[in-house]
């Protein structure tokens, strides 16, 4: 599918940021440059791990003005489904990968008269793209970055030196957390809000928003979410006619794609909603994970995003 | 009233509601003419805490009746008139600098009025969408050639001519809300002698 169509690319470089991020380079493999994009994007790359095939997306951090090479930083996660393990113990410079076109699920509304930016760890990657793109702009813009220490808080010297007093920083090793009641309700009219970080952070930052009666069309948040790990299951293709087990690392839309059947898909977080499926049938229960449902339609149970979504029960029948 | 001539039939095209009072941090309220009529329905329904931080923009606009005495009875915290809708502007942008999120506006007049007041909020930065709208009064377009870029206000005839190049224009429903006006585009480009009857449309 010409949605899903990759890029040859080589890795150019990899970095050590801190004890649990390290930040990876990608050239193209014909030495073109790569294609264009704007702050907020991101890529999937894919990792053959072995026997298995990963696809994971990851923010851009590189500048959107410099399309010499992408550059994303990825935090080790030593319970996840081995995806960022994979990256930190394997790919070294020089290897060859493959990485799909960027496409931006969280960008900047550029109407916007100031861009309140708020991150939380490793949710900091969209936001040094998209504040090299507003500085640019001349645009009017404060961030505020929640990391536990000063040591973990990556790319603090250099968000210093590009953004100075608009930069805010809370430690939460020292007790200094955001308040979100007071920072939202001192911003001026037409203040856009964008958020990406921990799950707790992204409720917080959207409940304070709603509850002070900020319009929709100015809360922007990026979470992708992950497949967690959990106890394998079989899923009935209906279209395909074949059977597929779902190991306990593995995703719905990886244990398709394992089999040969091409599903659609954009983000692979839960986001974009590429990838919705429908249930014909099932005995037991669906466990949804993703943003992109809306809580009446994971009740109705029709629905499911294979990307990230599990299931718990005796059959499940899928339109694919 | 509402128009009953108002419905989607291009994308772009604005729609209208009836204002009524939400839970927000301030309100502002801005009027033109008989939109003053929504401003009395907003009051009535709204708590009585709604005024203490409310700002009420009220233009007289062009039609008969005038309302400001009826508006400045209402008891809005903050108070200013206007002769019109473009006048009214100067003071919603001086709101709209001052004012902060949380705030919800609420929008009020005929459909030029309307074009002029949520492009101001657009160039504030606010997203139509947050914004609440009621109309009242005339129908009477704010129209942007496509061919000179110039703006012809009141337009109630289709089609209508350009005030800047001349031109005969097609007044569509295709609307811009970066400019706030309706698009217009040469009805007989291929045949100038060529003249459709003008109707009184809006």
């Amino acid at each position: 599918m010409s949605i899903n169509a990759g890029i040859d690319v080589i890795v150019s470089d990899v970095v050590e940021v801190n004890s649990l991020i390290k930040r990876f380079h990608f050239k193209r493999a014909d030495g073109q440059q790569l294609p264009a994009f704007s702050g907020g994007a991101h890529v999937v790359i894919e990792m053959e791990d072995g026997e298995q095939r990963r696809r994971t997306p990851y923010s851009l951090m590189s500048s959107p003005f410099d399309t010499t090479d992408y550059q994303v930083s990825i935090r080790r996660d030593d319970e996840g489904r081995g995806g960022s393990l994979y990256m930190h113990r394997e790919v070294t410079t020089g290897m060859a990968m493959k990485i799909s076109y960027p496409a931006n699920l969280f960008p900047l509304d550029l109407r916007a008269r100031r861009h309140l930016l708020i991150a939380g760890g490793i949710g900091i990657t969209p936001f040094l793209a998209q504040t090299d793109q507003l500085n640019r702009l001349s645009a009017d813009l404060e961030l505020h970055y929640g990391v536990r220490s000063p040591e973990l808080g990556a790319y603090l010297p250099e968000l210093n030196a590009s953004l100075g007093h608009r930069l805010h920083t809370y430690y939460s090793d020292e007790k200094q957390f955001i308040d979100y009641d007071e920072l939202l309700t001192r911003q001026p009219v037409g203040t856009h809000l964008y958020v990406c970080g921990p799950s707790p952070m992204i409720d917080a930052t959207l409940n304070s928003a709603r509850s002070l009666g900020w319009p929709e069309a100015h809360i922007h948040f990026e979470h992708f979410a992950k497949s967690p790990p959990g106890e394998p299951f079989v899923i009935e293709l209906a279209n395909s006619g074949l059977s597929v087990e779902v190991g306990r690392e593995q995703s719905m839309l990886e244990a398709i794609e394992a089999a040969g059947v091409d599903a659609p898909y954009l983000c692979r977080g839960g986001a974009c909603g590429q990838c919705e499926t429908k249930v014909l049938e099932y005995d037991g229960e669906l466990l949804h994970e993703d943003h992109w449902l809306e809580d009446d339609e994971k009740a109705r149970g029709q629905k499911i995003m294979p990307c990230v979504s599990r299931f718990r029960g005796k059959r499940l029948v899928l339109e694919r | 009233m509402m128009s009953t001539t108002q419905y989607a039939s291009f994308k772009s095209r604005p729609l209208y509601g009836t204002l009524s009072p939400v839970s927000a941090t301030a309100h502002l309220v801005v009027a033109e003419g008989e939109g003053s009529e929504a401003v009395k329905t907003l009051v009535a329904s709204a708590s009585a805490e709604f005024l203490d931080n409310a700002t009420l923009i009220y233009a007289k606009g062009s039609g008969p009746e005038d309302a400001t005495d009826a508006m400045q009875a209402l008891g809005f915290k903050r108070f200013h008139t206007s002769a019109t809708a473009t006048a009214s502007l100067p003071r919603l942008n001086a709101a709209l600098d001052r004012l902060r999120m949380g705030t919800q506006i609420y929008l009020t007049g005929n459909e030029s009025a309307l074009s002029l007041f949520v492009k101001a909020c657009a160039d504030a930065g606010q997203d139509y969408q947050g914004l609440q709208t009621e109309h009242h009064g005339s129908l009477a377009r704010r129209m942007q050639c496509v061919h000179c870029k110039g703006i012809t206000e009141n337009v109630t005839t289709q089609p209508a001519e350009c005030a800047h190049c001349g031109l005969l224009l097609l007044v569509r429903d295709h609307y811009s809300r970066r400019i706030g006006a309706f698009q217009g585009v040469n009805i007989n480009a291929e045949d100038p002698a060529d003249v459709p009857a003008k109707e009184e449309m809006f």
